[in-house]
């Protein structure tokens, strides 16, 4: 019995074929749209998620200067390197600090030249920013101290100076400074702003004082805490020092700043949480359209299939046999529609993943409820209005318009 | 009230059938006290105007709907506390129905749609076939077998809805006008192939007819009127 019911089934849906395409059509817009767009909105989350641990992790800067729009205000006393040690001493759960200068410069080399940033900064400073060596090595205590210029360049202007050529060891230019290339980092890429965090050349912060800036003044104090957890204790304890060694009165305004990275990547997170539970709603949408789309097939054909409901009744049909039969199609169609949703949902996701940079995370979850959904919307839609004609009496299921 | 019998045991009994539809100012009563008795093995021709309840009383004797009032014995069985699935397996097993208006499967073809009660019958695949289309061809059909309903005059639409009416020689077949749409040497033969069945088989027949020469074909004639019998009479039988 079963095996003929699955025959008169599959019968059933090719003998139907406009209605049986529109049904599966729905559910594979239904399940497809569903896992794409929540797929993508995944990706985008993670993509940021994993551009804001490369801009450095568990680390706070301090600049000179409020928080003002527009950038540093004039007049601050600048930082030193005794506020850089004074943090790493007095400041409990303070990993490693990190002070720097920057001044954007032209780099020259042979006869390329390319304008990036000049970075006077310490060793300490690619723990901080998570910076990698890639070729060479980093800074030996007597450049350190301030001795041969060395530098280390990042992979942006590696590129647009030596293109293919080996650095190491060449003598570049920047600004008055001839200096030896000693390194060059691991690219980074850009960032979450659409910034180059490989345009940079570094140079150890004493020759930067020295030779570019002519003081001791130091532009910037990166650090990073222990732990993620340290972030707000270390924070607070970093205001409170400052103040204190800048002698700011009490209930002065801060005469300088603290940047947070956490406090930025949480900015993102939510706006691209924003952005994903943006896109799952207009899956839901998608979904539940889909899923209309599918009732109003079934609902249309209900006439057309009561009267058959009636037929095959009136011939010896018991109610359980057509319903079996019409279950049997409705399972095969919703099954046929999310197979091919899910598989035109995760190809297109990944496509599109790839054409935009996104990872390509699918959610089992998502794929699994969107799946879920339409399936039990072609199902219940193509069930209940059989189970209801096969109730009748044959002779008002024949009647029914 | 009962017919004369003498072919056999009461295939049918009908006591006090009603049939209403609506109710107050709009009701109608289809069928308004019938009694019916009809032998295994007769034939019977149902007459009367249209509208006197020919379709209604064929349609409660195919235990297609259930009367408001009365009961209907079937083979000696009440049927007034039968389940729906009952009654299924009934015309199952017993009943072959044609329609005034044919109720085939649409876009489905004429082999299929005669193999149908033989598929509920649980008939194999390849006994379905020989018999679907030996059903075909008694009703001039050969050749035809894979038109769909569309593509099918009236008349043949008619002679397909006989064919799977018989397929599965029931104990009764019952026959709402199936000549309706056929030219007279058409008609001959489809009720020729009846009265052979009746005869051969021994299948009890009844057929709704408007046309004396059908009715001509049976051993017996009733004739409806508003809703009752209005005349119950032994034919000569050809
Ligand atoms: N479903 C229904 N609802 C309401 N009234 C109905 C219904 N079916 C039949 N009737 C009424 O019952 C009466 C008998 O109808 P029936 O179909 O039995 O007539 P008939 O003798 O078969 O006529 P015809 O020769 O035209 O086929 C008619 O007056 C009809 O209007
Ligand atoms: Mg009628």
């Amino acid at each position: 019995m079963f095996a003929s019911t699955l025959v008169m089934a599959f019968r059933e849906i090719r003998r139907n074929m406009m209605r049986s395409v529109l049904t599966t059509l729905g559910i594979v817009i239904g399940v497809g749209a569903v896992i794409m767009l929540v797929t993508l909105g995944q990706g985008a989350t993670d993509r940021v998620t994993a551009d804001v641990a490369k801009m450095g992790v568990n680390m706070l800067t301090v600049v000179p200067g409020a928080e003002r729009r527009g950038g540093a205000s004039v007049g601050a006393s600048s930082l030193t390197l005794d506020d850089a040690r004074a943090i790493l001493a007095q400041i409990p759960s303070v990993a490693t600090v990190a002070p720097s200068s920057g001044r954007g410069m032209l780099v020259v080399y042979a006869n390329q030249n390319w304008s990036s940033t000049l970075t006077g900064a310490t060793n300490d400073y690619f723990t901080v920013r998570d910076l990698k060596i890639g070729t060479g090595r980093i800074f030996n205590e007597v450049e350190s101290q301030g001795g041969t210029p060395a530098c280390i360049l990042g992979p942006t202007v590696q590129r647009q100076l030596f293109g293919q050529q080996d650095p190491i060891d060449a003598t570049v230019r920047v600004g008055k400074i001839a200096c030896r290339v000693i390194g060059t980092t691991q690219p980074k890429g850009q960032n979450t702003f659409g910034m180059d965090q490989d345009d940079f050349v570094l140079i150890p912060l004493a020759t930067f004082q020295r030779r570019i800036l002519g003081s001791h003044d130091v532009g910037a104090i990166s650090l990073s805490a222990t732990s993620d957890a340290a972030i707000p204790k270390v924070k607070e304890q970093l205001g409170l020092l400052m103040r204190e060694r800048r002698k700011l009165p009490y209930g002065a305004p801060d005469d300088f700043s603290v940047r947070d990275m956490k406090e930025i990547s949480e900015t993102l997170s939510s706006v691209t949480g924003a952005l994903t539970a943006l896109l799952g709603a207009v899956a839901a949408v998608s979904l539940v359209v889909g899923g209309i789309g599918i009732m109003n097939i079934m609902l249309v054909s209900v006439t057309e299939r009561t009267r058959e409901i009636g037929i095959r009744l009136a011939i010896g049909a018991r109610a359980h046999e057509v319903l079996l039969q019409f279950l049997v199609e409705a399972v095969m169609l919703s099954l046929f529609g999310g197979v091919i949703g899910m598989v035109l949902g995760l190809g297109g996701s990944y496509a599109a993943g790839r054409a935009l940079k996104f990872p390509f995370r699918v959610m089992p979850e998502i794929v699994v409820i969107a799946f879920a959904f339409s399936f039990v919307v072609g199902v219940a839609f193509g069930f209940f209005p059989a189970r209801r004609a096969a109730r009748m009496n044959p002779i008002d299921a024949l009647r029914h318009e | 009230m009962s017919g004369p019998d003498d072919r056999g045991a009461p295939l049918i009994v009908m006591r006090d059938v009603f049939k209403i539809y609506g109710s107050g100012e709009s009701e109608v009563r289809a069928l308004d006290g019938v009694d019916l008795t009809i032998a295994n093995g007769d034939f019977v021709a149902v007459m009367g105007p249209s509208g006197s309840g020919k379709s209604t009383c064929m349609n409660l004797l195919g235990c297609l709907d259930r009367p408001t009032s009365g009961s209907y014995y079937f083979r000696g069985v009440d049927l007034a506390n039968t389940t729906l699935d009952q009654l299924a397996l009934i015309r199952r097993h017993y009943l072959g129905f044609v329609f005034q208006g044919f109720n085939l499967l649409a876009r489905t073809t004429a082999l299929e749609n005669v193999e149908l009660p033989l598929v509920y019958r649980g008939l194999p695949t390849a006994e379905r076939r020989t018999l679907a289309a030996k059903a075909l061809a008694d009703v001039g059909l050969q050749g035809r077998e894979l038109h769909t309903p569309a593509e099918l005059s009236g008349g043949q639409q008619q002679r397909v809805a006989i064919a799977r009416a018989m397929v599965t020689a029931p104990s009764l077949l019952l026959a709402d006008e199936p000549t309706g749409n056929l030219d007279s040497a058409r008609k001959l033969e489809i009720m020729h192939l009846l009265r052979a069945l009746n005869r051969d088989r021994g299948i009890t027949i009844i057929v709704v007819t408007h046309e004396s020469d059908v009715a001509q074909f049976a051993s017996r004639t009733v004739t409806f009127r508003d809703g009752r019998i209005e005349k119950d009479e032994r034919g000569a039988a050809a």
